[in-house]
């Protein structure tokens, strides 16, 4: 089986069809297909994080799971996340303390980052630092971020930042 | 503080009433980034583009003897299979070299290889097909015919008379040799009380930056002009080169750089397969993208670092160091990197070595060769962790020897913070510096004595904890003596244009690039400043060489320096000249009136005259209603380089807090301290972040990061799950402080702070582990301290 396969799915709330390759990775659909180039490729082997959406709910790596894999999901990028508000909040702390600078891996660590807060109200420090473990950011050295999860984690328990 | 202003009583250009200057402002840029709303080099596509695949060589050293791409051209989708001849008739070879580094010798290098492939990963052919993957697809039915020659990758033996000579034109495999002789270091020896040598290994690493490198040319033939989206921190020197190498005038090249994905020195350079992508453009009339694959970053991108060496110190019982000498080694590769050579890093270390002490007696040689393996050459803190390894750690076992605790030698001995301006020994001349007060700061940042005595208690339970410090010089600011000198066509001069427009917002072109640094961030602080305009109004434009002014870029530390300075005098004149249509307008004398909150103002009590965006409304819309003669000038331009000094040096000192597991060799970091002295800081946010980034990329070289080849030449480790980054998981908390030590070359005063976290942070963890290991009497001066370092050293492997 080589040839085109129709799958119909959900992205970002929006009804998606569309013919596919079988070898065609999700962030290659995601990218060339369907123009949503937020989602990035850092490694295109699953460690490197940048690729990172969310499919069904679960944070996946989508240079790790093929197109044809997703007829009927529901997939969500940072470009949803974002309009949605979602994670406005996650967002606003991360640009006052810096959490990125060339924010090539910060859509992946943004969807992360979310998925930690949404499993668990007030990680500590260590448990943010072992949830973002997957992600890598060569500029920033991670404690910006740890800090800004850790500044939405306290201001979505109610806590003042 | 170790200075204040030189003028206190009145207020300097940074201390303007609404001043950015020092303050914590958010960074324009960062909502599209959070929003994957960037523009990388990745993301484009223009119409009729074609994705390039390089064919890239399996042996380190091979001739080549045929290519057959008959298969691979009938595939559905192939535009074109280009090899090596075919593109030599578009771009003429290069040749790495400097004329300031005397005797520098390098190979002609083509775009693609021709007859042969020096380096496992030198493309030998590239194929352009209507999709990457049909590309990847059509490369593996391309047969190539190699004839496997013998290969150089120890960098010991290259020099051996029985080695094979990698360039036969050049006689040797020697790039270059320096050897430096100052003060009377025999002397010095023979009165040394204690004499100590080791051997430093330093393990080759790279960049891995998050986005690979990537290209887009576009040639135009209708226009004969050559537009290049690329991810580079320097896009005027891509103009030059990609011009003079396609034979057209600098004028036919547009070089525009959007958002990069990291950079960190890896996204410098001239890369041959950039080369071959936009020879091809020129080739096929068309648009041709090349986006790195995670294995040819590895195999490709620059290394660095790949050095050893000897190192000796002669002190005193009463701890003064009366000697330094080092003898360096390095391996770069096949050739020596264009335009900027290869050469640099090692004679960087030469310059460093003892760069913050006192004695002025220092032996040095450094020797640079060819081998077959990746090109070597700048990446982040260029020589610096190399410098700072062999400085500090000879400081640390020439204080043990004498038995003297670390922090007391380097008291003893660090250069006066009252002894400027003063020179090394290799003639770096030093403008102010604070060691001192770095050090003093950092003794209480680090709660230096509870510390010790913590590591004490938890060595009697068997707890294996040790500290390391790490004294540093880094080189920032540099001018024309970096590279200009020698030949290269680098400007080391920024320049930024601003524009007030027509509702009073401002308009910034600088030369200067962003690769999430806060290039940005820094250029509207400062305009923003000097013309008493919010930041909300000021726009920055940058890397686009069409529009804005000439300029090196960002390096070397050199962003807020230099285009800062290039921003604040633009600025100043733009505010004059406001101020005097301002003048005319309000029939007032420009002396008499201020810019403040977006409005002129009256000097003396700030009540409010007219609002700039009344102002831009006149200038530009009723001119008619102006005095007789008026011709407002609402644009200034000014360019800055530093002419006093060749480089802006600056210091600090670092500490590792760290526990070695001798079960094991795991090494857990505990906490990290940097104190730095940047000079003015901008944006103390921005520049502790940088700090802290440059510390985790020092870490990961000290703890993880190694490319690891064969005897043969293959690089086994080319992928992100082999070769190991610092994660998340692994990293201490940094915390980071400032002595402020303004350079008097600006009115700024601001110099670099892109390369102290790197410079220093490998050195400190060294140091710590030695400390740690102190009672099991071992000592390592090899990184990465990997686990199986550690156990060796230990003798339980």
């Amino acid at each position: 089986m080589t040839g085109p396969v129709a799958i119909a799915l959900d992205i970002n709330g929006e009804r998606v069809d569309a013919h596919v390759l079988p070898r065609l990775n999700l962030a290659d659909f995601l990218r060339e297909h369907l123009k949503l180039t937020g989602t990035h490729v850092g490694c295109e082997h699953g460690f490197c994080g940048a690729c990172t959406v969310r499919v069904n709910g679960d944070i996946v790596r989508s240079c790790l799971i093929l197109a044809v894999q997703l007829h009927g999901a529901s997939v969500q990028t940072i470009e949803g996340l974002s309009d949605s508000g979602e994670i406005a909040d996650l967002q606003a702390v991360f640009r006052d303390r810096n959490a990125l600078q060339c924010g090539y891996c910060t859509p992946g660590m943004l969807m992360a980052a979310q998925d930690l807060l949404k499993q668990q109200p007030e990680p500590d420090r260590e448990r943010i630092r072992e949830h973002l473990s997957g992600n890598y950011c060569r500029c920033t050295g991670y404690q910006s971020i740890i800090d800004a999860v850790e500044t939405t984690a306290r201001m979505r328990a109610g806590h003042r930042a | 503080m170790t200075i204040t202003s030189p003028n206190p009583e009145t207020l300097s250009e940074l201390d303007r009433p609404n001043s950015y200057i020092g303050k914590v402002v958010p960074r324009p840029n960062l909502e599209r980034l959070m929003q994957g709303r960037g523009l990388y080099v990745s993301d484009m596509e223009l119409p009729r583009m074609g994705h390039v695949v390089f064919l890239r060589s399996p042996y380190a050293h091979a001739r080549i003897i045929a290519i057959d791409a008959s298969e691979a051209r009938r595939l559905p989708g192939v535009i074109a299979v280009v090899t090596g001849d075919d593109l030599a008739a578009v771009i003429t070879p290069w040749v790495g070299v400097l004329s300031h580094l005397k005797g520098l010798k390098s190979a002609p290098q083509h775009a693609l290889a021709i007859e042969r492939a020096c380096w496992q990963g030198e493309a030998v052919a590239a194929i352009v097909a209507n999709s990457r993957a049909v590309a990847e697809d059509a490369a593996e039915i391309v047969t190539v015919e190699y004839q496997e020659l013998e290969a150089v990758t120890d960098m010991r033996t290259a020099l051996d008379p029985q080695s094979p000579v990698i360039h036969a034109s050049l006689g040797d495999n020697l790039a270059f040799e320096r050897n430096l002789d100052a003060g009377a270091v025999n002397a010095a020896f023979a009165d040394s009380d204690e004499v100590v040598e080791a051997d430093f290994i330093f393990g080759r690493h790279t960049g891995a930056t998050l986005e690979p490198r990537a290209v887009l040319a576009d040639w135009n033939e209708a226009e004969r002009r050559m537009t290049i989206y690329q991810g580079t921190q320097a896009p005027h020197m891509v103009q030059n080169i990609a011009a003079l190498h396609l034979r057209l005038q600098d004028s036919q090249v547009r070089v525009v750089c959007k958002d990069v994905g990291g950079s960190f020195g890896i996204k410098v350079h001239i890369y041959a397969d950039e080369m071959a992508t936009y020879a091809l453009s020129k080739l096929l009339r068309r648009p041709i993208k090349f986006v790195a694959d995670r294995i040819e970053s590895f195999n490709t991108d620059i290394h660095a670092r790949d050095h050893r060496c000897k190192g000796r110190i002669g002190v005193k019982h009463d701890g003064t160091i009366m000697a330094f000498e080092i003898d360096d080694l390095t391996g770069i590769g096949p050739y020596s990197m264009y335009p900027r050579t290869s050469a640099i890093e090692a004679n960087q270390v030469v310059n460093l070595v003892g760069g913050p002490y006192l004695t002025k007696n220092y032996r040095a040689r450094a020797r640079v060769v060819f081998q077959n393996k990746n090109v070597m050459c700048q990446y982040r803190a260029v020589g610096h962790p190399i410098a700072c390894s062999v400085t500090e750690g000879l400081v640390d076992l020439a204080a043990a020897r004498i038995g003297m605790d670390p922090v007391e030698i380097r008291r003893r001995n660090l250069i006066g913070d009252d002894a400027y301006p003063c020179a090394s020994p290799s003639g770096l001349r030093f403008e102010l510096l604070s060691h001192h007060a770095a050090l003093n700061k950092l003794m209480t940042m680090m709660n230096y004595e509870g510390l010790r005595a913590e590591q004490a208690q938890l060595r009697n339970k068997k707890i294996y904890r040790g500290i390391g410090i790490a004294s540093f010089i880094e080189v920032t600011n540099p001018s024309a003596a970096f590279y200009g000198v020698g030949g290269a066509r680098i400007s080391s001069q920024d320049g930024v244009a601003v524009r007030l427009d027509a509702q009073g917002s401002v308009i910034c072109h600088t030369s200067i690039t962003e690769q999430g640094q806060g290039s940005e961030s820094l250029t509207a602080q400062v305009v923003g400043s000097v013309l008493g305009v919010s930041m909300e109004r000021v726009r920055v434009i940058l890397g686009d060489t069409d529009n804005t002014p000439y300029g090196g870029g960002t390096w070397a530390s050199r962003g807020a320096g230099i285009g800062g300075e290039a921003a604040l005098q633009a600025a100043k004149i733009l505010r004059k000249n406001i101020l005097e249509v301002a003048a005319a307008i309000l029939q007032a004398s420009s002396g008499e009136l201020e810019l403040v909150n977006d409005t002129v103002v009256n000097a003396t009590d700030g009540s409010p005259r007219i609002e700039l965006n009344e102002l831009a409304r006149i200038v530009y819309f009723r001119p008619d209603t102006l005095p007789p003669g008026i011709q407002p000038e609402l644009m200034a331009t000014r360019h800055f380089v530093p002419r006093e000094y060749p480089f802006a040096f600056t210091n600090g000192v670092q500490a590792c807090w760290l526990e070695v597991d001798p079960d094991t060799g795991f090494i857990k970091l505990l906490r990290h301290w940097v104190v730095e002295d940047c000079g003015t800081l901008i944006n103390p946010q921005l520049v502790d972040e940088q700090i802290r980034g440059g510390v985790v990329q020092g870490l990961g070289a000290a703890l993880f990061e190694k490319c690891i080849y064969d005897e043969r030449g293959q690089l086994t480790n080319a992928n992100m799950a082999d070769y190991l980054v610092p994660m998340s998981g692994e990293m201490p908390d940094i915390d980071v402080g400032h002595v402020v030590s303004p350079t008097a070359e600006t009115e700024l005063g601001a110099k670099g702070a892109g390369e102290a976290g790197t410079a220093g942070a490998a050195a400190a963890v060294a140091n710590a582990v030695n400390d740690a290991l102190k009672p099991f009497g071992a000592i390592i001066t090899e990184i990465p301290l990997t686990p199986e370092v550690i156990l060796t050293a230990l003798r339980r492997i």
